[in-house]
């Protein structure tokens, strides 16, 4: 049975490639383009997995993931940052709003499914 | 006229400009000229055109090619070649030139034919209506010998009055 | 699985193209002594995101510079270092070779790989004048640094600064040498040889060990890397498969002498590894390229059975401090959403609600198409206007509804294709910005109405003869800021272009507030020239001069626009568009060039005629008013030929027959009807047969395939498949202006 992932990344180019992959791969993939995006759509429905970018207009990685964290629904769904920062401070930042770990870019698709499967199945 | 069905394109390419392909031969007065077919988009009958104001009379005006406003020149009258009648067996050689899409009349379209480089021969001192500037080669096939033309650069040519020529008005 | 990453790239050059674009606006508008924060931040992730998007689809290129940029604006918007007027200027060029980059991926265009490095040592001086502030080092690292220094002495490591040794394989001397350029954009490099041939470069950086990579992988594949860290990192291969980098471990090993890691390290490792997973032991899974947080418990960890799964929730930082029972519950709710997270997915649309990108073919098949519905729509319409109103109630009234949806969809459809005028107003600050610098002039430049929407056809055409009128004024409009003040005028020139709907058409113009023209020097010139002028003639005649080719008003003919298209090919150019230009100037105030378009290119109500068989649509805005003239209405005047008496005054017959020298048997005006047109502030009254029928047409270029004939502006297909010529009024009323000077028509 499909999970279903949600990925926010202001970058269409990015967006497709990993909403494609996924879908590839067998997951059902609800984009988003900002933070503020995700969060909406995160509230829609609770999603299996949320990746995000870091650097987006509007609402960013973090806040999105402090703020899905305030939900009870997302309480306990896996998060993972994209990003190209990878400097501690990034993932000590990442980790204390309540993501579950990072994937940096660039990164191809065969990465991506990798990291996704480690993480759902 | 029988077709040089073995003679399939065989790329002996550096004999100068000397095409080696498909040509789609037609008739213009008493001449067999050949083009390339690869310029060739369709072949058609002559429907009704719509005249065009103040165009040399050889271009007949322009004619709805499923959206596409085409024009249709008649090489017949361009080069003086006596009766002009337009009737069923009127036939429209629908040219795509670099994208450009024009529409020639002539007599009667004959065959498609190969031609490799060894059936090709410069161009003599010959007497055809065409100028020989637009032609590149003489071919012999069972005796009977076709003028291979450059439509593109003969259609394109400032005197077919098709293309807007640089001079401002 | 093999994904074919080509598909994304069209993608990737728009969005781009979007970026650089916004970029360049943001980077126009900064105010350089005090930056807003919004537009350095939007401008980084413009650079952030080509750069993510450039790397992840292998142009390099793209990758590298958007990296030193990024990382330049990073410093900038953090206020670690200050903007300068040269920053603006390196990004602006750092811009330029962008699109020349992206252009190169999507057009096979040259690209100029001087440019490419002028930008690049531009760039990296500046970087290196800023990398004199100081930056803040994160602690851990900081700590591991000093250990290093203990345990290694010999490798002395800046403030700040990593070293990394980066093992080569064997590559060609030119790789070798890019390489080391790469890397020299990120921080010192040194290299020497190994005795088994090898090369290991050591760079000192504060980028991270992904940064390494990424330069490296534009040169050589990253597998083949093995990246080392001599104060105290693990030799890791650089990225990818796990078998491949189990490999290059192994080789690691031998070839750069590794220090072993230490649990203590482990942060440090994670950030060159790149990922990692954090468990509740402490025993963090560490992977390539990603990584997981503590306490985290990744799906395919030794535990997982019980802890993840299709009807487990996935533990997370809170979920120590819950029951047993509230994780259950809670995983049954988890369960119960998915299931209807699926139906919902089953929907189209769920992805991508925003916009979506279709080929422009698409779009003109489609107002092709409702063009063609539009007229077999108009078609029935005439029909059924014949009939019985009261018997066919219900057809006339369902044809009436039809009638209406035609046009609802026409309007929707053909709005796809408009666009804001902004696309082209976009690109000028930047230009004005240039030519002012170049000609030492001071120019603030102003648009107005740049959302104002024209049709994409027009909006691309209008690009060149905009961009000519805005270099004219720059360059021969607005003065040198001396003679602006000799002149008692502000230093700064004023440039506006604006654009407003006016009527069924669009007028966008082109203002400055420079010298103005001077009627007196451009009649003196046009009788240089052998021009036919006198010294009654009206302002804007004189003005209208300027169209004329060959001729410039500019007494040196300068670097700028006394080369290239002369105002004759503007004026051209806006005609073929089925627009006009005309000039309003004040000498020692300033001059407009106005522009009047047509709204779209695509459809135009008209009128349709008959001459003879042939039929000819008249645009029908073009017409005042259509008249069967009595035989006391027309006049003959010598030297005129025939005119016609309408309203109180006279104008001049134009016999399209004789214009278009065409065979009909209707040969005097009574006979047929006079169509009053008016075109360019003229009218004349064009004599036809009759009136066919007004009607929507879709116009077609005539120079498609052919070319463009005088007095005609296109054609079109009529309802029963023929083709229609369509009436280029302006050109028709000047022709036979002409025609009577000649005595044509007496």
């Amino acid at each position: 049975m499909a999970k279903t992932i949600l990925a926010v990344d202001d970058s269409g180019s990015l967006r497709q490639m990993v909403a494609f992959s996924l879908k590839a791969a067998g997951y059902e993939v609800i984009s988003a383009v900002d933070g503020q995006d995700g969060l909406n759509k995160a509230k829609e429905k609770t999603v299996d997995l949320v990746l995000t970018d870091q650097n987006m207009p509007i609402m960013d990685g973090l806040t999105l993931i402090s703020n899905l964290r305030s939900l009870a629904s997302y309480n306990k769904v896996p998060i993972l940052m994209l990003t190209t920062e990878s400097s501690d401070e990034m993932k000590a930042k990442g980790k204390a709003a309540g993501a579950n770990g990072w994937l940096v870019k660039p990164f191809d698709p065969k990465r991506l499914i990798e990291v996704v499967q480690k993480v759902i199945g | 006229m029988s077709m040089n069905t073995e003679n399939n394109v065989e790329n002996n390419g550096t004999e100068g400009s000397a095409p080696s392909h498909e040509y789609l031969t037609f008739v213009l007065a008493e001449e067999s000229y050949g083009i390339d077919i690869l310029k060739v988009q369709e072949i058609r009958g002559y429907d009704t055109v719509t005249k065009i104001a103040n165009t040399p009379d050889f271009i007949k005006g322009v004619v709805n090619l499923r959206g596409l406003i085409v024009p249709i020149v008649d090489l017949r009258i361009k080069f003086g070649l006596g009766k002009v009648v337009y009737d069923e067996f009127t036939v429209v050689i629908i040219l795509n030139l670099n994208g450009r899409v024009v529409g020639i009349v002539v007599d009667g379209v004959s065959d498609v034919m190969n031609l490799k480089g060894t059936d090709l021969r410069s161009v003599p001192d010959i007497v055809a209506s065409i100028d020989t500037k637009y032609i590149t080669g003489l071919a012999t096939v069972d005796e009977k010998m076709f003028i291979l033309v450059d439509i593109e650069q003969l259609m394109t040519s400032n005197e077919m009055a098709l293309i807007d020529s640089t001079v401002v008005q | 699985m093999t994904i074919d990453m080509s598909q994304f790239y069209e993608v990737f050059f728009d969005e781009s193209e979007e970026l650089l674009a916004e970029a360049e606006r943001l980077l126009l508008g900064l105010d350089i002594a005090d930056p807003d924060n919004e537009d350095l931040n939007a401008i980084f992730r413009a650079a952030h995101s080509i750069k993510g998007g450039a790397a992840t689809f292998g142009f390099s290129d793209m990758a590298e510079i958007t990296h030193v940029l990024e990382n330049l604006l990073d410093k900038i918007r953090k206020n670690e270092m200050a903007l300068t007027a040269e920053h603006v200027d390196a990004f602006l060029a750092a811009k330029d070779v962008l699109e020349m980059e992206l252009d190169g991926h999507r057009n096979a265009t040259e690209v100029d790989q001087n440019q490419v490095s002028n930008v690049k040592a531009v760039l990296k001086s500046l970087s290196e004048a800023g990398s004199v502030a100081v930056k803040p080092v994160p602690v851990v690292v900081a700590e591991v640094k000093v250990e290093a220094k203990q345990e290694a002495p010999v490798v002395d490591v800046p403030e700040g600064m990593t070293i990394f040794d980066v093992a080569l394989p064997e590559v060609t001397d030119k790789d070798l040498k890019n390489l080391k350029e790469e890397l020299e954009l990120l921080g010192d490099v040194t290299s020497h040889q190994q005795d088994s041939g090898r090369h290991v470069i050591r760079l000192t950086t504060d980028s991270s060990q992904d940064d390494i990579i990424s330069i490296c992988s534009f040169v050589l594949d990253p597998n083949d890397l093995v990246i080392t860290n001599p104060a105290g990192g693990e030799a890791v291969s650089a990225v990818s498969a796990p078998v491949a980098s189990e490999q290059v471990k192994q080789e690691a090993t031998v070839a750069a002498e590794p220090v072993t890691v230490k649990a203590k390290d482990k942060v440090q490792v994670e950030e060159e590894v790149g990922y990692g997973l954090f468990a509740e032991d402490g025993k963090d899974d560490v992977e390539e390229g990603y990584g997981f947080f503590a306490p985290f418990t990744p799906h395919k960890d030794a535990t997982k059975a019980q802890l993840i799964g299709d009807d487990t929730p996935v533990s997370a930082e809170a979920s120590a401090s819950q029951t047993e029972a509230a994780a259950e519950a809670s995983a049954a709710k988890t369960d119960a959403k998915t299931n209807k997270t699926r139906r919902e997915g089953d929907k189209p649309g769920a992805v991508e609600t925003t916009s979506i990108r279709v080929g422009v073919e698409k779009v003109d098949q489609l107002i092709n198409l409702v063009g063609e519905l539009v007229i077999t729509q108009a078609m029935i319409d005439q029909r059924v206007s014949a009939l019985d109103p009261v018997q066919h109630e219900k057809l006339i009234n369902s044809v009436t509804q039809l009638t209406r949806n035609t046009r609802d969809l026409q309007e929707s459809v053909m709005s796809i294709r408009m666009m804001p005028m902004d696309f082209v107003f976009s690109r000028f600050p930047r230009m004005v910005r240039d030519l002012a610098t170049k000609l030492n002039k001071k120019v603030e430049f102003v648009t107005e109405g740049a959302t104002t929407e024209l049709d994409k056809g027009l909006i691309e055409r209008i690009v060149d003869p905009l961009t000519h009128l805005v270099r004219n004024s720059v360059d021969h409009g607005i003065e040198l800021p001396e003679a602006r003040k000799a002149a008692r005028k502000s230093e700064i020139g004023r440039l506006t272009l604006s654009a407003a709907h006016k009527g069924g058409s669009i007028v966008i113009e082109v203002t400055d507030d420079g010298a103005g023209l001077n009627r007196d020097k451009l009649l003196a010139k046009a009788k240089s020239n052998g021009l036919d002028v006198s010294e009654s003639m009206s302002d804007s005649d004189v003005f209208a001069l300027i169209f004329a080719p060959g001729f410039s008003t500019a007494e040196v003919v300068t670097d700028v626009s006394g080369r290239g298209v002369g105002m004759d090919v503007v004026k051209r150019n806006i005609a073929a568009m089925g627009g006009s230009i005309e000039i309003r100037s004040a000498l020692g105030f300033g001059t407009t060039i106005s522009i009047a378009l047509p709204l779209t290119l695509a459809i135009l109500d008209g009128m349709s005629v008959s001459l003879g068989e042939s039929l000819y649509v008249l645009p029908l805005n073009l017409i005042v008013e259509t008249m069967q003239p009595k035989m006391e209405d027309i006049k003959t005047v010598t030297g005129s030929g025939l005119m016609v008496h309408v309203r109180g005054e006279y104008l001049p017959i134009i016999p399209l027959y004789a214009l278009f020298n065409q065979d009909t048997e209707i040969m005097h005006p009574t006979e047929g009807v006079l169509v009053i047109i008016e075109a360019e502030g003229k009218k004349a009254a064009l004599f036809v047969d009759s009136l066919v029928g007004q009607q929507q047409v879709v116009i077609k270029s005539l120079e498609t395939n052919f070319k463009k004939i005088q007095g005609i502006s296109g054609a079109t297909i009529m309802g029963d498949g023929s083709v229609a010529l369509i009436i280029d009024v302006p050109t028709v009323i000047k022709m036979g202006q002409s025609n009577i000077k000649e005595g044509v028509y007496a």
